[in-house]
Formats: structure tokens, sequence, C-alpha cells
């Protein structure tokens, strides 16, 4: 007998009843490091990017003009002091400023909002959908064929067609229902989701396949549960594990593909900053100013881990087997 | 036209001037073994006649030759030809309706047979012929004949007089086939044609030995090739593919290439590139002008589908000269070129630079950014700042949409413009289209540059030899995109005068080369003097050598490979 | 088993017919223009003269039976045709791309090698890493090798291919000068010299993509036997005295496969669709240089043509997968 049908088969045994279960459930996480310092991580990225640009001196989308644009553009981070005493730095731009003059750090913090916001909310959507998709098409044979038909469909699509139709059928309604950065975001975070949900329907319905055969399932429609019931206390709590794994990697992709639809052309107008987008347009440079890929780059892998820990520390939690342990 | 003319008493002279380039790099061909070179966009076909593509065209041209070329002065040099002929020796006839040609003597292809006048007149009516989806028919334009008196003269007959008869046959845009080869492929057989597509035979320094569509062409020196001890190298690699960027590395970086075709680099990324001492950048001036389009009908998404962007809706501001000398006057064209091309951009304010007898200097004034003065047209003209800075009149406030391809050095003009004209209170948003679809010419998608659903609009554009007339007439009134065209034509400003279009049937009757010019620049001018369009950077055509290759010489008017037969290693 | 494989691939057919008319739609949908590359000096009335020899604009109606035509009729004829000498196929017209006016299927022909060397390479490296890494990381969980490997393969799926083959491109030729920056699809490996030199081209490519199809399995990998080593199974082998690398390497290995075999069936077709970034930034020219050159170039029957063969072999990996699941846990039925 697993631990997930416990509460229902055996109550009196419950020890402390006062306590519920998210009550055990935080105790398990709080303790667990990884968890801990993934949300210290992911709260000060958060608290930066939401605070920062308002703090922040500097306008990250202001380019100098006049004599001050020779005099400002390329400037190098300060700590490249430490190693080069002659390098072209000024102390009110601590990381330096890029190829028009903008300020390296302005732009990071106001790019992370996006990043983040996109990547966040394209993967919950894109988890939401995947797991829904998978749970129906494991645990109702009867929806089985058709939904992995659909699953199918969407992996064979090519995605650079199916996102110039999507741009050419909904960007202007949806930039006149939500205003130019409101329709590009929904945009953005739909097609993200729309695109991205297939493996983890795929990987859900594989688990929930086998899940269903295993006796505490048996066990439970023995007395009646009822098939919502069913998936909600006693196949999704099984499944989270893959769940996790798929959002972590979710996040990157999701930055990513942002990225890549900016630079089609799908995104965000062209002088708006995000993760991605700076870690592209640094490349070419990457041997003269290695901070332009340097801090993007370490700004998304930060984000990813943080998450990660976090959805290791959450998956602990929650499993009672661990739990306590 | 006359210019020509006028010029071919030096170019006669010049014809021999590529073989001075090998000066003491004589010996026997094939000598100096193997040369890479890498063009970022690879090449589908080595058929010049199926492909408009730089890239495709300049490949053909290792293997397919005209009877004459352009040089890098955009002068005539006999190729196939045994001379250029003129009127003066009697080759081009006095009423202008004919030119005969006389390929050299001895010439054959790399299969061994014979070239003949037949393959010439072959090859006109290979481009001609109905459903062969020809790219280059405007080279043939008025060609009602090709007589084949004897095998090497060739006398092309015109319907009407041409003054200027040099456009069949010449420059890598219309090279000869070998009729032999391409007899079972014309008109809309022309598909089915692979295998010639593929491997023409042809009579340049080289011929294909590997071909891999968009990928990599491998050719090997031709060994019937006309002259002694060329090329120096026995074999070419042809690779395509990637960005600019990976194709200089190959070059600057880690020495794999030899050359490499059109370097958009900013011009840091071009001096860390040539930090490393291995290659050297080569670059050329022809007519590519980036410029701004001025929309004049107005664009506004709440026009039904079909009124938007036309003739009958009138722009809300930028029909105000004003509004449009003043966003002219606020662009630092200077920073500009420093910024995005560097030695590979020049500062013009017209969008006809070349051949020199065309340019006009009454423009200059554009060179020096005055951002007082656009404010004080502005300011004159009633424009006033509203409360956040940006100007208004009668409800309408100076607010843009600025739309161009993705490309990074076309999205850092975008920000430094946009702050320019921020600067005299002139609100801008910007949006990068994929040119994939931005060039396309989709008469379903709202973002071609042709439909122009923004306010304005950046790309390049630059017309094909030395003649401008066909270019200049693209602003004539009935140029103009509309649905009744499909959304098709050249016109993107919609600029319509009267005026202009009576200099656009003037200039097709004038024949001296004299008042060719001076119209030209009336015209340009005009364009010019009436803001429809802002050219902001003269465009050079830059590529990449590795230092130890020798005898290459740019050239915007022809392939720019057109002289590879001469290239050789250096040590 | 064998009567409900037979039967998935029947019922493939109608859908697969259905995904190839879903992609038909919607590169027709899509704007573009076969001719947006052509340069802008060519005139409007020769683009139309062009788009008009190679058919652009058919009516659907047309164009899609034609397709269906040639595909499952003609190429299969070519084929047999060039295996046995025989000459079916004479004079019909075969899938004609429009970059290139040449054959589709030899196009494809010629890339398949460059696109097995590295993309199936890479993923045969990166599943003989990931499943090690990911059970041993389970098995020790928060051990140093488990935390090391968790912040590796993050840091390896969040950085993209774009900076990352770039990185060691400018690592490995630039600076070291160790291996070549482009690839060389017309090498021929035909003893051990040139087996040593497709390796030195092949090793920066299959390294960028290795590193991200490992990350991604051996999560996958160690979540699945997490999962598995609490089980109460797990402590009943152990009770019953079986030997601890049977529990882990038999019993629940074999449990925790199922999200990997997934994973895997769906990275498979993707070995054929290539890697479209990392075969652009090393210039391997593969499959996905292919299409994405096709796609830039508004190529629709090539697009088309790719596409679906890549959805064949997507619901084809896909039953492969589900017939797994039925071996690897007896008790899923299908029937």
């Amino acid at each position: 007998m697993t631990d997930a049908s416990k509460p229902m088969t055996d109550p009196p045994s419950e020890p402390a009843p006062s306590r519920g279960q998210w009550a055990d459930v935080w105790d398990q996480f709080k303790v667990h490091r990884g968890a801990f310092w993934g949300m210290v991580v992911f709260g000060t990225i958060l608290f930066l990017i939401v605070v920062g640009p308002f703090i922040y001196w500097n306008d990250p989308q202001a380019v100098p003009t006049g004599r001050d644009f020779l005099n400002l553009r390329d400037m190098r981070p300060i700590y490249v002091l430490l190693w080069d005493s002659g390098a072209k730095v000024n102390w009110l731009y601590p990381l330096g400023t890029d190829n028009l003059g903008r300020d390296t750090l302005g732009r990071l913090l106001l790019g992370g909002r996006v990043s983040i916001a996109v990547g966040i909310t394209a993967m919950l959507l894109s988890l939401f959908l995947g797991t829904f998709i998978g749970v129906l098409a494991g645990y109702f044979r009867r929806l089985d064929g058709v939904l992995m038909r659909l699953t199918n469909l969407f992996l064979a699509l090519p995605l650079l067609p199916l996102l110039l139709v999507a741009v050419l059928l909904f960007r202007d309604p949806l930039s006149k229902g939500f205003g130019p950065e409101g329709g590009t975001f929904i945009l953005i975070v739909t097609l993200v989701g729309v695109t991205s949900w297939m493996q983890t329907a795929r990987i859900v319905r594989g688990d929930v396949l086998a899940l269903k055969e295993r006796e505490f399932v048996l066990a439970a429609r023995s007395i009646g549960t009822s098939p919502t019931q069913m998936i909600l206390r006693h196949i999704l709590p099984n499944v989270l594990s893959p769940i996790m794994v798929s959002a972590t990697l979710g996040i990157a992709t999701a930055i990513i593909t942002e990225s890549a639809l900016s630079f089609l052309g799908f995104g965000f107008p062209p002088d708006f900053p995000t993760w991605g987008k700076l870690l592209f347009d640094a490349v070419d440079r990457m041997a003269l100013y290695p901070e332009r890929v340097l801090w993007p780059g370490l700004l998304i892998s930060l984000t990813v881990l943080a998450v990660n820990y976090v959805g290791d520390g959450l998956r602990d939690a929650l499993d009672p087997r661990i739990r306590g342990r | 036209m006359n210019m020509k003319t006028a010029l071919l008493g030096a170019a006669t002279a010049l014809a021999l001037a590529p073989m001075a380039y090998a000066d003491g790099h004589e010996g026997e061909r094939g000598r100096d073994g193997q040369v890479n070179i890498i063009y970022w966009q690879a090449v589908s076909t080595m058929n010049a006649y199926l492909s408009g593509g730089t890239k495709d065209l300049e490949a053909a041209s290792l293997v397919l030759e005209p009877l004459a070329r352009f040089n890098q002065d955009g002068e005539l040099v006999p190729w196939l030809a045994e001379s250029i002929p003129t009127r003066d020796n009697g080759g081009v006839a006095a009423d202008e309706m004919s030119i005969t040609w006389t390929l050299k003597e001895g010439l054959v292809w790399s299969d061994g047979s014979p070239v003949t006048s037949e393959d010439v007149k072959f090859s006109w009516q290979y481009c001609t012929a109905e459903g062969g989806g020809c790219s280059q028919p405007e080279r043939y334009n008025d060609v009602v004949d090709v007589e084949t008196p004897d095998a090497r003269t060739a006398i092309v007959r015109f319907g009407v007089p041409k003054p200027s008869p040099y456009g069949p046959f010449v420059s890598h845009l219309s090279p000869i086939i070998q009729k032999a080869q391409f007899e079972e492929c014309l008109g809309d057989k022309a598909p089915t044609c692979a295998e010639q597509n593929f491997n023409p035979v042809g009579t340049g320094p080289f011929k294909v030995v590997d071909f891999r569509v968009n990928d990599v062409v491998t050719f090997e020196a031709n060994d019937l090739y006309r002259e002694e001890g060329k090329p120096a190298f026995s074999n070419v690699t042809f690779k395509g593919g990637g960005e600019a960027t990976a194709a200089a590395r190959a070059v600057f970086e880690t020495g794999e290439f030899d050359y490499a075709w059109n370097m958009q680099l900013a011009p840091d990324v071009q001096e860390s590139m040539l930090a490393g001492g291995k290659g050297e950048f080569v670059s050329g001036f022809g007519n590519l002008v980036e410029r701004i389009m001025i929309n004049l009908t107005n664009p506004s998404a709440d026009l039904p589908e079909g009124e938007r962007a036309t003739a009958g809706h009138p722009h809300p501001f930028l029909n105000d000269i004003n509004v449009r000398k003043a966003l002219s006057m606020a662009i630092d064209r200077e920073l500009l070129v420093a910024i995005g091309y560097g030695s590979a951009g020049g500062l013009t304010c017209n969008v006809v630079n070349a051949p020199t007898i065309y340019k006009s200097s009454a423009n200059d004034s554009c060179m020096v950014q005055d951002i007082a003065g656009a404010n004080a047209i502005l300011d004159e003209a009633g424009w006033a700042r509203g409360s956040d800075g940006i100007r208004e009149k009668d409800g309408v406030r100076l607010s843009l949409l600025y739309q161009t391809s993705t490309n990074a050095v076309r999205q850092d003009f975008q920000t430094l413009i946009k702050q320019f004209w921020g600067e005299i209170g002139v609100e801008t948003e910007l949006r990068n289209i994929d040119a994939g679809v931005f060039f396309g010419s989709d008469a379903g998608s709202p973002d071609t540059f042709q439909k122009f659903y923004a306010d304005v609009e950046m790309y390049a554009n630059t017309f094909s030899g030395t003649d401008p007339e066909a270019y200049m007439g693209q602003w004539a009134c009935d140029q103009a995109p509309r649905p009744e065209t499909q959304w098709q034509g050249n016109n993107m400003p919609r600029f319509c005068s009267a005026e202009y279009d009576a200099m656009v049937a003037e200039l097709a009757g004038t024949k001296d080369a004299e008042g060719r010019a001076t119209l030209v620049k009336a015209m340009n001018d005009m364009l010019m003097q009436n803001y429809i369009m802002l050219p902001l950077v003269d465009r050079g055509r830059v590529s990449a050598k590795s230092v130890t290759l020798g005898g290459t010489v740019m050239n915007t008017w022809d392939s720019e490979l057109w002289n590879i037969a001469d290239w050789y290693r250096s040590e | 088993m064998l009567t409900y494989t037979i039967r998935r691939l029947i019922l493939s057919v109608p859908t697969l017919l259905f995904i190839s008319l879903v992609i038909f739609l919607l590169l027709e949908l899509a704007p573009g223009d076969p001719m947006a590359q052509v340069p802008l000096t060519v005139p409007l009335e020769v683009k139309q003269q062009m788009r008009e020899a190679l058919g652009v604009g058919q009516p659907v109606w047309v164009a899609f039976p034609k397709w269906l035509y040639q595909f499952f009729v003609v190429e299969p004829q070519v084929l047999f045709d060039v295996v046995f000498s025989t000459n079916f196929s004479e004079g019909k017209a075969r899938m004609i791309s429009w970059q290139s006016r040449s054959p589709i299927m030899d196009i494809v022909a010629e890339r398949i090698p460059q696109t097995l060397w590295v993309v199936g390479v890479a993923y045969i490296v990166a599943i003989l890493m990931a499943l090690p890494i990911g059970i041993y990381s389970a098995y020790r969980q928060y051990s140093v090798f488990d935390q090391a490997g968790t912040f590796v393969t993050m840091i390896g799926f969040s950085v993209p291919p774009f900076f990352s083959g770039v990185l060691v491109i400018v690592i490995f030729s630039v600076q070291l000068g160790w291996f070549p920056s482009i690839y060389d699809t017309t090498h021929r490996v035909v003893d051990w010299d040139t087996f040593v030199v497709q390796l030195q081209q092949m090793i920066m490519p299959v390294m960028v993509l290795a590193l991200q199809i490992t990350s991604q399995l051996s999560r996958f990998m160690r979540a699945s036997m997490l999962d598995n080593l609490g089980q109460d199974y797990v402590r009943t082998a152990r009770a019953k005295g079986l030997p601890e690398r049977s529990v882990v390497l038999v019993h629940v290995l074999r449990n925790s496969l199922i999200p990997v075999v997934t994973v895997i069936a769906l990275g498979v077709p993707a070995i054929f669709g290539g890697a479209i970034i990392t075969e652009q930034v090393f210039k391997v020219n593969g499959i996905g240089q292919l299409l994405i050159t096709a796609i830039q170039g508004n190529d629709l029957p090539m697009v088309q043509t790719l596409t679906f063969i890549f959805a064949v072999l997507i619901v084809l990996f896909n039953l492969i997968a589900d017939v797994l699941y039925g071996i690897l846990d007896p008790r899923i039925r299908y029937d």
C-alpha cells in the first residue's frame, strides 16, 4: 500500500489531527537545503528585476547623444579594473555599456522582467496542457487514441510556419484588445506554451498507463472513488516528479524560444531587451566583451537552477514516503 | 548610352589589365593547389539563368562566362569576345538596331567541343523561352533575333534603336551556355534538367566536380581554359551556410578558408577580426544605398483592408514636407556609418551615387546632423510639443511605426534613429520582420515591404549594370503598390508627381550621355528634395580574403569572383 | 500485442494523411514568397514568371493531390528503379524543390549521412552518458556527484547552442586550433586517418548536442529512479536478500524506464530532423539546415516533404514507445 491512500484507509492513526497535510509539506520543504537556497536565489532575482528598474539610476533604453555617444559606448564593467587598469570604465555604469552606449545592468534588470514572466507563464501553460492531456489520455482508454493523434500532429507541425501563421492571424486583434505590449506577451506565451506541451503529455501518459494498473489504484477504485477524485488524489501526486523535471527544463526552453521569436520578428520590439536576446546579440563580440554573454547566460542558468532546486524540494516535500525521513 | 562608348578606349586598354596582376606569379596551371571559398548563403544551382540570387550567380561565374564583363571601375572589358563592338569600330550599327560580336579564336568548352555563335544564339533562346522561369530576361529586352553568319560571329538585332546595346551576353547575369547540353531543357522542361543545372559545361577557368545543393560545390581547373598557366589553383571548394560572423572567423581566426563573401559585420567586430592577422577585407562601392522610405499614404489599421496605405488616404502627418525634412535633418548619418559599416560604408545624400557622372551634389547638406534646425522647422510648421515632449498639431501626434527586416545592423540603426527622432519630439515604435516575409511579395501578408503597413521602413536597393533608367522609373505614379496590382510595385512611398513622370518619359527618349546625366541628377534631386526617401548609407561590398591569397580585385559591377583565373597563392 | 501493433499501424495511415493535409494548409496560409531572396534588381514581372514556372500559387485541390501522388507513387517507383535498375518512373514528374529545381528526395538522400554522423552519434553518446548519470545521481541523492551533476546538466540545458557552439569554436578552433570550425560534408571515411579527421570535425557539434540531450535525459532518469527507489517493492526485494546491484539495476531501473523511453522515442525522429541551430553553427549542412533554408526560402514542396517524413517517424516511434511500455510493464494493456 502506498501512503497516498493512507488518509482514507487509516485516518484514526494520524498522530496530530490538528496539523494539516500542507503544514507537513511546508516543514519538509523549508529544511530542504537545495529548496531553501533555490528560493533565496530565485527571490533575489525576482526582487532585483521587479524593484531594480525603479531604483537603478540609468535608463536602460537611453542611447547617449552627441559627443557622449562615443565616450559612453563599449564601456567595460568596473571589475575589469582588477586586472586591466587601463580599461574604459565608469563607476556610474557598473556592468558597462553595449555598442550603442546603453547600460548593461539596466538592460539585464529590465530584460529579466520579460524573460522571467514569459518563462514562468509559458512553462505553466505548457505544463498544464501537457499534464491535462497526458492524464486524460493515460487514464481514459477511449480518449487515448484521439489525444495521442493530436499530440503527434503538434509534434509534426513545423514551428516556424506555424508561428508565421499565428502572428498573421492574431497579432493585430490581440494588440487591439490588450495593447501592443500586452498583446505581444499573450501571443508569445501562448505560442511557446502551445508548441511545447507534447513531451510532457507523452511522459505523463506513459506513467499514468503504468500507474493505473497498480494495486492502490485498484483498491481505491474498489471502494468507489470517482475518476476525478482518483486523478487528483492518487494519480497526479504520483506523476509529479517527471512534471517537475519538465517544468525546470520548460523554463529554460521558454526563455530561449522567446529570444528566437523576437529575432524572427514575432516578439517584442527590437530595442526591447530580454535575456535571451541580450545573449544572442552578444555572441558576435564574445571574445572582446565576455561580460555581455556572461551575465545574461549566468542569469538564465541561475534561474533554471533555482527553479530546479525548488522543484526538487517540492517533490520531496510532497512525497509522503520521503517526508519525515 | 554614350558614356560607355566614351570609356571604351580606356576599356580596351584595360582588357589586358588582369594579366598585370599575375606578374611574377606565372607558372603552370594548377600550381597553387587548393583554394577555399565560403559564402554564408549556400549555392542552390549553377545555372545563372535559373536563379536571381547573387550567391548562385557568382558561383556560376567560375564556369559560365559572358562575351564581355564590367571591370572594377564599371567599364566593359571583352571576355569571350575578341573586342568590345562600338560605333567607332563598326561593331554597333549606325541606326543602333544591331550589335556584332566576334568570339575569340579557338574557344572550346570544357568538354573539348568548340564554342560557336550557335551557343550564343541558344543562350538567348534559352532565357526567353516561354515557361522557363529565367531570371534575366530583361537582359534580352527588345532582342528580336540573333544571327549567326559564321561560327565566330553573332549579330544581335533589336526591335528598337538601342543607344546602349550592352545588355545581352554581357556580365555574369547573361553568360553563354552550351547548346548541346541545354537543348533538351528549353522552356517548361527546365526543371527536369537538374544534372545540367548542377554541372553546366562552361568556358571558365574551373569546372564542377561535385555539386551538393545548398551545401558545397567542388571545382577543378578546366584543362582546356584558354589562357596558358591559368588558373593558378587546381581545386576550389565553395562552401555555403551559416552566417557572416562564422564565415569571417574561418578566414581571419582559424584560416580554414581563403575567401569569404559579403562580410556584413559591425566595424568593431571587423576590427577584432583583423587583429588575428590572417586576413584582410576587400571592398568596393557600387550603388547600394540603405534608405528610409516614407509612406505618403495612411497605413492606419482603422482603415478597411484594401484602402490601407493607398493613394485615397493621405498620411496624416508625413504628407507635410516639413515633417519629412525634419526627420531627415535629425539623422546623424556619420554616426550611422561609423556604427554600422565603418570602411564598408560611405556618407550619401543621394539615391544615385555611381557612376560618378550621375552623382549630384545638391543635397550634401544632409551629411551634417542638424537637430536645432529640425526643431525650428517643426516649430514653424505648427507642430508644438505636448506635455510628454511629443509634438502634435490639431490632435495629430508625431508617432511613427518604423519597420525593417531582421538584421543586427538594421536593428542598431533603428535604435539610433529612434533616439535622433526622439530629440525632435517624434515618437517611434520599432518593428523587425523576418527577411523572408518582408522582402516576399505575398499579397496575403501584412508585413511585406511593398504593402508598407507602417509609417517608415528601411532597406537597401540598387540597380544592375551602370544605367539607372529603369531604377529612376521606380518612382513613377503607376509604380505604386496597390490592391489592383496585387500590391506589386517599386514605388514604396507612393510618390506621385506629374513633373517627375514627365522626366521619366524624357529620360527614355534622351540619347546623349550628357543629357541623360543631367536628367538623372535632376530626378535624383527632386526625389531628395521632396524627402520621400532618406538615404542613410552608401553601402559598399565587403569580402574577406586570406593574406596568402593574391590577385583578387573586388568588383561591384559584375561577379566579385570575376577574375578568379588570376588568383594565386602568395607566400 | 501483435494485433494491437498491426491495428495501430493501419490506424496511423489516416492520421498521417490528415497530418499531411494540416501541414499543407498551414504552409499555404503562412506568408512568404519563394522569390524573396531574389535581389530587388530583378523586375517584378520576371519574378512573377519565375513563380509561374515553379507552379507557385496552384490551388490546394490541385497541388495537394499532386504532392500525395508524387510522394506515394512516383518516389517509391524511383527508389525501386534505382535499386533494381528498372524504369517504372520514367517520364513521371518527381517532387522538385523550388530553390534548386532538383528532385527533393535526391537532396534528402545527400543530406542523411552527415545528419546521422553528427546527430545520431550525439544521441547515442548522450544516452550512454545520461543513463548512468541519472541512475547514480538518484541512488546517491544529494551526494557530491548528484549535486555536481545537477549543476552541470542544468547549465548545459540553459545554455543555448547558438552560444555554446560559438564558445567551443572560439576555444577549440580559434584558440587551440585542435578542430576545424567548418564541417566538411564531402569528406569520405576510407581508412584510419580519414576516420580520425572525421572524428575531429564531428567532436564539437557532437559535444554541443550531446550536452543538451544528456542534461534532459539524465534529469528524467534521476527523477523516475527516485520515485521508484522509495516504493514498497524495493523494500521487499531488499528484505528478501536480493543483492543491491540487482535491486537497483534490474527491478528499479526497469520500472523507471517508462519516462526515459518516452523521451528517447520522441528524440529519435529529431535525429532525422537534424539539429537546426547546431548544424548552422558548425556548417554541418544536414537535414536540419536543409529544412531551415527551405523555410527561409519558402520552398514549400521541400518543407512539406521533410515535415511529412518527420511526421511518419514521430508516429512510428511513438508506437514503438507504446509497445515498449507493454514490455517494460506487462500490466499495461492496450487491447
